[in-house]
């Protein structure tokens, strides 16, 4: 005689909840983030409901099965909620591990005549639950890597400010290494600077860039030619002396753009051709 | 059929380019210019494409063609009011237009023909005196 061991867990629904809410209370460390206990039932109430609407015995196997769908999703938003109220994914996990623990529970004490049937019920649902844990942890890492790149895309946005230091010319100065994607947000941002300023001279400080290879040289060639497309001059400035020392070993021309060593140059490069003058104050002496 | 208008202004001849350049546009450009360079004997070129948004190798190559034709007929070319978008697009297709004279906007490429003309004078003037 087989039992069915989902018509089991359906007639014995509030029991898993109660002992559900009972665990996670004996596991004082983490009730505390949530607001109210009311919340925490809800939620467990919620979950219990949908997991043994959805579980039967086709899809218990395979959790790949399109009617788990609902499921896996409420896990996901589940996972994604909680990670933003501060719950750590081990708290997360033994949130839903100690469901397998009261789904067990009532099992064993439903079948408790027939222990071959207990056992292969009891392997089925670990099973299934282990894959709603790992699911869980899966959502927690790819919202946390959505997270990184994110970051990654702002701070790429916030190491290349355009700055207005005269009337006419900008600078910007680059701090970090120069990738390609990394020189199409400072090209971007250059050239668009230049067209809302209006500015003919831009300088580009590479003082913060710690290496300068042929690619960097190129990418620095590549913004140089572009600002002189817009009709601007771009002056490299910030040339440290090893990067002097590289660019030359590696036989890089850089003949065609102006190089300075320091920014202070490059300003006084900029006033020249400009036409403007940095002059003393000669104030008179009071005597 | 359409036709992008050139302007005479003085010594200098003035293109606006106010609608997406297609191929047939570009070339019937290219030829009415150098033939009005020729006809008006103008010293400088300036040519707006501030309204252009999309540039392809070939318009790249046409307004290279421009400014190396009108040297050749002594007359500079100025391009003015390249978009930054256009600015990153030649220079990705290795289209750095070197033979071209760029500035901001239709204002600051009048002073640069002006001035490059007046340094051309100035020139002459010293020829004459040698």
């Amino acid at each position: 005689m087989a039992t069915d061991i989902f018509e089991i867990l359906r007639l014995n629904k509030q029991q898993i909840l109660q002992l559900w809410l009972q665990n996670q209370q004996t596991d004082t460390e983490f009730s505390d983030n949530f607001n109210t206990a009311d919340e925490l039932r809800a939620q467990s109430a919620e979950f219990v409901d949908l997991l043994l609407s959805t579980l039967n015995e086709n899809n218990i196997h395979d959790f790949s099965s399109p009617d788990l769908e609902p499921l896996i999703d409420y896990v996901s938003s589940l996972t994604i909620s909680r990670a933003r109220q501060g719950f750590s994914p081990r708290e997360t996990a033994t949130y839903i591990f100690t469901l397998k623990d009261s789904l067990l529970k009532v099992l064993s004490d439903q079948i408790s005549g027939d222990l071959s049937q207990l056992y292969q019920a009891t392997i089925q649902i670990s099973r299934f639950v282990d894959n709603i844990g790992i699911q869980s942890f899966e959502t927690f890492i790819t919202g946390r890597e959505e997270v990184i790149s994110q970051q990654s895309d702002e701070m790429a946005e916030l190491s290349t400010p355009v700055i207005r230091v005269w009337n006419g010319i900008l600078a910007m100065p680059i701090i970090g290494t120069l990738d390609s994607a990394r020189t199409q947000v400072v090209m971007e941002n250059l050239l668009q600077g230049i067209v809302d300023t209006g500015s003919s001279i831009a300088i580009l400080d590479i003082s913060g860039v710690p290496a300068v290879d042929s690619l960097v040289a190129q990418h620095l060639i590549k913004t140089v030619n572009a600002t002189r497309l817009m009709g601007a001059e771009c002056i490299i400035s910030g040339i440290r002396p090893e990067i002097a020392q590289t660019v030359v070993h590696l036989g890089i021309d850089l003949s065609q753009m102006i190089t300075k060593a320091t920014l202070e140059s490059a300003l006084k490069f900029a006033f020249n051709s400009l036409q403007l003058e940095v002059r003393r104050i000669q104030k008179d002496k009071v005597i | 059929m359409e036709k992008i208008p050139i302007l005479k202004m003085g010594k200098f001849l003035l293109v606006t380019i106010q609608v997406d350049l297609y191929d047939r546009l570009a070339l019937t450009l290219e030829e009415d210019l150098i033939e009005m360079v020729f006809k008006t004997g103008s010293k400088g070129v300036l040519i707006d494409i501030s309204a252009l948004s999309i540039v392809d190798s070939f318009m790249g190559k046409i307004i290279g063609n421009i400014a190396g034709m009108s040297s050749i007929m002594d007359a500079e070319t100025v391009v003015v009011g390249m978009q930054p978008a256009v600015a990153i697009t030649l220079i990705e297709l290795g289209l750095p237009l070197s033979g071209v004279h760029t500035a901001l906007n239709i204002e600051k490429g009048m002073a640069l023909l002006q001035s490059r003309m007046k340094a051309d004078l100035d020139d002459d003037e010293n020829d004459g005196d040698d």
